[in-house]
């Protein structure tokens, strides 16, 4: 394979093992320069070792690893065009906010005027300026967050890597550091890769995002495509909020499925082609789902259990038939009204198209 | 001033510090009135505040306060017989600190420039001996800190620690036998022809110095561990990620952060091998005067005990102001060295 231009970075089938341990298990795409791509995952999927083999810590057992299409094979990370910001931001306590920004300048012998030129430069784009002769830890949480952004941005990295680095802060924090983020991305213009756990993360800020599961690359596309259309059942569930639903394909006509699950033969759209006989997921997402369905519906019969008010939106559980399997749905306001009280029977139901039936693979398995 | 003095001020002066201590404390809980915490007393009970206070009490006044203030009041008393003890000539005098510099109780003329090399030799060899043993620790305390996986560490520890398990004593005529002319070095150096005639490493002080950096080299091997161990990895791979080479990385942030492990491990290092007795008795060259063997001949030789505690308290009080002096030099805080 080889790399077009435009890629600022390539992985050419990378495959990282630790001992009998695959990490990272063939994973190739391309990132475009200016992008912001998300690596979203649980934890131990193998996001942060895909990171730090970018980065240069680790060198990937097979495949390569190229930026600007260039091979980086035995590039040490001093070397290499990329900035890392690390989980715990790792900025050096001994120094003060200016000499941890003009590390990375003093390390390549600029003088302490180009230096100092520079660290203004940067203290005004992380909106901290005339803070530069504070100590480190006199810093709140987000403005260490933003030293350590402009400590990696001072080099002029290429691509710059962030691993996790939200993941410290509180809620509200965390929120505004989204839109911060994104906003340096913008106006500084280099690449970014952001490593995350949290969906909702990913979903915000990237232009794209890779869902990782167990080593494996499982879907790569923008926040709609990932949420909207995912293409097997882990990415189904780990993005969003999704009620699962384990079984056989009875019966496959013209891109919908009858699947056979333990609340009985539920209709949805058959986006893999799967035939009869294969064992699959059908996934219905909470907002879907609505009480009193029209008869296109499918219809899903049992009893309301539970019911929490959330202002604009309700969600309802429900258990499903005799199986109680539970079922949990989000609703607006008129919706909501009309769903019976806790324990009476109900029928709800969703339109079969907004259904989906994905292989099972190993999903629910473990 | 009449000596007699002297012994009831010794025993006067730990009181009256402790006494001191304790209306100062009284002070500041009146001023705090209700805002001052739970009392000592009260927290601990009765029974085990007063062990607490009189264990540490006893340990500190009997074991470290009395006997160095004996020792400083017995350097400023001349050597008197017995039936001059108490009479006229019993007064304090700084006769045996002029003995150091002038070789005399009585003359200026000359200095005593045998002691006084001595003692200057001490020191730099000292100095010497404690950067050798920072050279030689510094690389393994990072590598088990920082590189290596915690099962070799626990290996590393104790290959280190067994062979302290031999006495000093033992150690120093080992090296004797190993680096003496007919020893094993040159017995073999001899025998393979790299040389033909034995190498005198006493009296070059090879020995000398090899067995003080190997007597003391763990107090710098634990503190340096201690200091680096405690540095998050990430900032060594920051430093690399941001472009900096390994001697820059050691220099600007593992060296940075081991501040106060290598002035702890250095003061200590530096001290007890200016204090060393054993291994410059048994080592030292024969054109090599140590200042320690010098202060034991007082006491034992001379049988000078005033003259012996003057030369131990010269001593003692060069190697504080020295290390307070590399201290200052480094900006590092007394308090820092206990971390």
């Amino acid at each position: 394979m080889t790399a077009p231009l435009t890629a600022a970075i390539t992985l050419d089938h990378v495959s990282i093992r630790f001992g009998d341990f695959l990490a990272v298990d063939d994973a190739s795409l391309q990132i475009a320069p200016g992008e912001f791509f998300s690596f979203l995952g649980p934890s131990g999927c193998g996001k942060t070792t895909l990171l730090r083999t970018i980065s240069g810590f680790i060198e990937p057992t097979q495949g390569r690893v190229l930026l600007d299409g260039r091979d980086m094979q035995g590039i040490g990370p001093n070397k290499r065009p990329t900035a890392l910001i690390f989980q715990n931001l790792a900025l050096f306590p001994m120094m003060s906010v200016a000499d941890n920004i003009a590390y990375g300048l003093r390390v390549r012998g600029l003088s302490r005027r180009a230096r100092n030129a520079r660290v203004d430069e940067l203290l005004d784009l992380i909106a901290l300026p005339d803070q530069g002769g504070k100590r480190v830890d006199e810093l709140s949480g987000g403005q260490k967050q933003r030293v350590a952004i402009a400590r990696a941005l001072a080099v002029e990295p290429k691509v710059l890597l962030l691993d996790e680095p939200l993941s410290a802060l509180d809620l509200k924090l965390r929120q505004h550091m989204r839109n911060e983020l994104r906003a340096i991305q913008r106006r500084v213009g280099i690449t970014f890769i952001y490593i995350t756990h949290d969906q909702g993360e990913a979903l915000t800020m990237s232009d794209r995002i890779a869902v990782m599961n167990r080593g494996v690359i499982e879907q790569v596309g923008d926040g709609r495509s990932i949420y909207e259309a995912p293409c097997t059942a882990f990415v189904a569930s780990f993005v969003g909020e999704n009620n699962a639903f384990i079984g056989k394909v009875m019966a496959s006509d013209d891109g919908i499925a009858v699947v056979e699950t333990p609340i009985g033969l539920l209709k949805g759209r058959n986006a893999r082609g799967l035939i009869k006989g294969s064992e699959a997921v059908l996934f219905i997402r909470p907002d879907v789902l609505q009480p009193n369905p029209p008869s296109e519906h499918q219809w899903i019969g049992g009893r309301v259990s539970e019911m929490a008010y959330e202002g604009s939106l309700t969600h309802v559980a429900f258990n499903a038939g005799d199986t109680g399997q539970k079922i949990t749905m989000t609703l607006g306001r008129t919706d909501a009204a009309a769903v019976p009280a806790i324990g009476a029977e109900a029928v709800i139901g969703y339109p079969v198209e907004d259904a989906l039936v994905l292989p099972r693979e190993s999903f629910g398995r473990d | 001033m009449h000596s007699s003095v002297g012994h009831s001020l010794i025993l006067a002066l730990p009181l009256v510090v402790i006494a001191a201590f304790f209306i100062l404390s009284m002070l500041e809980r009146r001023k705090l009135g209700s805002l001052a915490p739970v009392s000592f007393w009260r927290r601990n009970g009765i029974a085990i505040s007063s062990y607490l206070v009189i264990a540490v009490g006893l340990w500190t006044v009997i074991m470290i306060v009395l006997p160095q203030l004996y020792m400083v009041d017995l350097s400023l008393r001349p050597k008197l017989t017995p039936a001059q003890t108490g009479g006229p000539r019993d007064v304090y005098t700084l006769e045996n600190y002029h003995y150091f510099l002038y070789g005399s109780t009585t003359s200026s003329a000359n200095w005593n420039t045998t002691h006084i090399k001595a003692f200057f030799l001490t020191i730099g060899a000292s100095v010497l001996v404690t950067i050798l043993n920072f050279v030689l620790c510094y690389p393994l305390a990072f590598y088990m800190a920082q590189v290596t996986t915690r099962a070799r560490v626990r290996i590393f520890m104790l290959l280190l620690i067994t062979p302290y398990w031999v006495n000093e004593v033992l150690r120093a005529f080992a090296f004797r036998v190993l680096l003496g002319s007919q020893g094993v070095i040159n017995t073999l150096l001899l025998k393979t022809g790299v040389i033909d005639q034995p190498i005198d490493f006493l009296g070059l002080d090879v020995g000398l110095y090899a067995g003080l950096a190997y007597a003391y080299l763990l107090m710098m091997m634990f503190s340096l561990y201690n200091a680096i161990e405690s540095l998050d990895r990430n900032q060594i791979e920051a430093a690399r990620d941001l472009g900096a080479p390994w001697w820059y990385i050691h220099w600007s942030v593992v060296m940075p952060h081991a501040k106060p492990g290598i002035a702890s491990g250095a003061t200590l290092v530096f001290m007890l091998n200016a204090g060393a007795l054993a291994a410059p008795l048994v080592l030292g060259g024969p054109r090599t005067l140590w200042f320690t063997p010098i202060v034991y001949d007082r006491f034992y030789q001379a049988f000078n005990w005033q003259q012996g505690a003057a030369y131990a308290f010269i001593l003692l009080l060069a190697c504080i102001v020295f290390v307070l002096l590399v201290l200052r030099l480094f900006r590092v805080g007394l308090g820092e060295i206990a971390r």
